[in-house]
């Protein structure tokens, strides 16, 4: 038994380091690399893996669930609730018009209505795995694209509950057994009166904010002191569990509790470290989620009806995309953007595996039905990143926010000496300045839609992720003398200057950071020009307290110029001894750093205020002689 | 061997065509040092530990600079404020800079002339340097005679050059110690000695 697990974690992981690297390289992206490793080791080559495959999808879904949890974290109620418009809108009426759509093909095609409803419903699940994962990769998340399609799987997480309520009241033969899948099914909540039903799911929800809010601080905190990281990470992944059972239990998603548990968390200190935390063990089990799907796909099956399969999967590929585009419209997402949710968008989610299978215990649909679907959802999400790819390379050059490609280099009027990689509210300040003082600027950007509105403004801009050196050769990183760093994921920033220095290494880097942590790790890789985004400001702020409290500003200001380049020494001294030590905690770690540098403020040796302005001494001197 | 501190001070310097073309013309001498204040301190946030080393490591002290409103920009003044400080250059124990030497190096737009109590500018060149002369002996230097370059907006390039050279010469003899207090002595301008200077062999 042992044996046979090792062996078997041996081959995933093989499989896993082998193509996904491979996949990443050729620029398929690490989804369609496990996905491309998992059709590998599975039934239908090497047959490393036979039928379990659909058991382990099961078992990694809890990927799934750890993701929300994840972007739950990186998203603090504020921002969610800016986001209700397009969680309501968008989501809703994704899956009420595509399950429309695909209900009257269906019915059209000779299903019967029932049968046709729940297949339009489920079919209208996107899989959160794959399209946040793409997104993510290629950082375009922030995009007016990325949030829409995360508003729509949102949503979409929230529709599996009213939905699993709703199927068997479709049921057109007896039900076959039931079973508690991960995402809900028969619960102990059925032992309850209808009527408390409701209370229950109600409490478990309360109990889930209650305690993300006012017991898992305290809790944290006691566990940090024991100074064991591995107890962190243990009651991290406690916490993910517990609230993906207690969901489980009174029926709800798992994934949709634990990403609510993480909003709750988003405003605590111990956000950065719950995240670092979690995500290696999200990482790996989506990595095993997407290997199980590719295992998964019956070839024998798609063999034996290749056209009805492959017609289904395009129709409804095409059927979503073209509901998706119009939702876009309406949403006035620009072309662009609109083509980047919708393609991502257009497959069938895991969320259809479960369904499927629940449907098909209730006797809901006929199991030849579902095996065939089954297959139709599996291949659909390995197009997926296909799909995408083809959009990005093929698409969207078309539209003008192309990538920038060498033809329209070869039109350049003169090579601008800087390029700025990253142009929101901090890049563009830069560049203005720039520009405002006649030099020449190269703009990188991910964000299609400031990318056309700054091409429309006669500024040369680049659309696409500026880690990527071939694009940086084509916006001139070879000729140019500065690029400046001002993207905001502190991650794409050291992916950057990682690719500036193995191919652009005559280029000065300037390059913006965070905070402290951030200008470290900036530091440790070597950089020389770094600019805190906040110090600044927080110190002109500073001055002007002073000032309103009756100092004169001329020392109000010189004493911020003396504040600033004491935290600048500051931060080199520390810098040298952080590395030294090992923390339990960032939050923890984050304390201390705050001690030294307060502590470095009273010392201050190097706080010296213009004494050749005092009189003291002076003073002193004369009052001696006389 | 003396070591020789240019402390240079312009605001613009590019749009300066006569002091672009002194510091280039001495940036390469042995024992020099060029200190570009303006440039190392753009905000006037100047270093005063770091100056005071500069100094200790010095000998001779030229501050070099546009002739402004009779004086120098402001930057050599907050120098002199910050880094002069009581009790190390001057006061009862102000001893770090004793036996050292100091001079300005200035560029303006009048003639000599203009320079005279009939002139133009009512005082002598030297006159409107007193600040700097007596500020240097309160603080146990020498003040040498200024190296002055009139009529900048006239001047040709060969007179430029010609300067330069002049300006490259004295230097080098400054840090070689060849310009003795005898010497310099009986001059109003450094420019007065070049003459005898240049024929000698170096």
């Amino acid at each position: 038994m042992q044996e046979s697990f090792f062996f078997q974690a041996m081959v995933y992981l093989a499989a896993a380091v082998v193509m996904v690297p491979i996949a990443k390289k050729i620029g398929l992206g690490s989804v369609l690399g496990y996905l491309l490793a998992g059709v590998l080791i599975g039934p239908a080559c090497l047959q490393f893996i036979g039928q379990e495959g659909t058991d382990i999808m099961h078992f990694a879904e809890f990927g799934v669930v750890m993701m929300l949890f994840v972007i739950g974290l990186e998203l603090e109620p504020s921002r969610l609730w800016r986001l209700r418009k397009a969680i309501l809108g968008m989501g809703g009426i994704q899956i009420a018009g595509t399950s429309a759509v695909v209900t009257g093909l269906a019915v059209l095609a000779g299903v019967d209505l029932k049968q046709a409803l729940v297949l339009g419903m489920i079919l209208s699940m996107s899989s959160t795995a794959i399209v946040l994962q793409s997104l993510n990769e290629k950082g375009l998340m922030q995009t007016a694209a990325g949030q829409g399609s995360f508003a729509v799987l949102l949503f979409q997480d929230i529709a599996v509950i009213p939905m699993l309520a709703l199927f068997p009241l479709l049921a057109t033969a007896p039900a076959t057994g039931t079973e508690g899948g991960a995402h809900g099914g028969a619960s102990p909540l059925d032992a309850l009166p209808a009527w408390a039903q409701p209370i229950a799911v109600l409490s478990a929800v309360a109990a889930v904010i209650i305690v993300g809010r006012y017991l898992t601080p305290p809790l944290f905190r006691i566990v940090a002191k024991t100074n064991m990281r591995e107890l962190f990470t243990a009651t991290a992944l406690l916490l993910v569990v517990s609230i993906a059972v207690l969901m489980t239990v009174v029926g709800l998603s798992p994934a949709l509790g634990t990403f609510l548990a993480g909003v709750v968390l988003a405003n605590s200190e111990y956000r950065h470290e719950l995240e670092s935390d979690i995500d290696p063990f999200k990482g790996l089990l989506l990595g095993l989620f997407f290997i199980a799907v590719g295992a998964s796909i019956d070839f024998d099956l798609i063999m034996a009806n290749p056209v009805l399969i492959l017609g289904l999967v395009v129709g409804v590929m095409v059927c979503k995309l073209v509901v998706l585009l119009g939702i876009g419209k309406a949403f006035t997402l620009s072309t662009d953007q609109n083509l980047i949710f919708s393609f991502g968008l257009c497959q069938v989610g895991e969320f259809a595996f479960v369904l499927f299978s629940f449907t098909t215990q209730e006797g809901i649909l006929p199991k030849e039905l579902t095996d065939i679907m089954t297959a139709v959802v599996a291949i659909s999400m390995a197009f997926t990143p296909l799909v995408m790819l083809l959009n990005e390379k093929l698409l969207l050059p078309r539209l003008g926010v192309r990538e920038a490609d060498t033809r329209e280099s070869d039109v350049e009027d003169g090579d601008n000496p800087v390029i700025i990689a990253g142009y929101g509210h901090f890049g563009n300040t830069v560049g203005r300045f720039l520009q405002a003082n006649n030099v020449g600027t190269t703009v990188l950007d991910i964000d299609s839609d400031n990318v056309d509105w700054l091409r429309r403004m006669g500024f040369k801009v680049y659309y696409g992720d500026a880690s990527r050196h071939d694009l940086l050769e084509i916006a001139g990183a070879g000729k140019a003398k500065i690029i400046v760093i001002a993207i905001n994921d502190p991650e794409k920033r050291l992916e950057l200057v990682e690719t500036i220095k193995k191919h652009f290494p005559d280029l000065h880097i300037l390059v913006r950071s965070t905070n402290r942590y951030d200008a470290y790790d900036l530091m440790n890789a070597g950089m020389l020009h770094i600019y805190r985004e906040t110090l600044d400001t927080s110190l002109r702020l500073g001055v002007d307290a002073l000032t309103l409290l009756g100092y004169r500003a001329h020392e109000a200001t010189r004493a911020a110029r003396t504040f600033f380049t004491h935290d600048e020494r500051t931060l080199k001294r520390l810098s040298a001894i952080r590395n030294e030590d090992e923390y339990v905690s960032a939050a923890r770690e984050s304390m201390e750093e705050l001690e030294r540098v307060i502590q470095a403020d009273r010392s201050a040796p190097d706080l010296r205020i213009d004494e050749g302005w005092g009189e003291e001494s002076l003073i002193a001197d004369a009052n001696k002689n006389s | 061997m003396a070591r020789v501190l240019i402390q240079f001070a312009h605001p613009v310097l590019s749009k300066s065509r006569v002091h672009a073309a002194l510091i280039r013309h001495c940036s390469s001498l042995n024992n020099v040092t060029v200190n570009d204040l303006y440039e190392r301190y753009p905000d006037l946030y100047i270093d005063v530990d770091r100056e005071q080393r500069l100094l200790l490591n010095h000998d001779i002290i030229v501050l070099q600079h546009p002739f402004y409103w009779y004086s120098s920009p402001a930057i050599i003044k907050q120098w002199f404020d910050l880094v002069l400080e009581h009790n190390w250059a001057y006061g009862s124990q102000g001893r770090a800079l004793v036996g050292k030497k100091m001079m300005n190096v200035i560029s303006c737009g009048g003639s000599r002339e203009a320079y005279s109590a009939t002139g133009f500018n009512r005082y002598t060149i030297n006159q409107l340097l007193y600040p700097f002369d007596q500020t240097a002996v309160r603080c146990n230097m020498s003040y040498l005679p200024p190296f002055v370059i009139h009529q900048t907006h006239r001047i040709t390039d060969e007179q430029l050059l010609a300067y330069s050279e002049e300006f490259r010469l004295m230097i080098s003899a400054l840090a070689d110690e060849r310009i003795t207090p005898e010497a310099y002595g009986q001059v109003q301008y450094m420019n007065d000695l070049l003459a005898d200077l240049s024929r000698q062999p170096i």
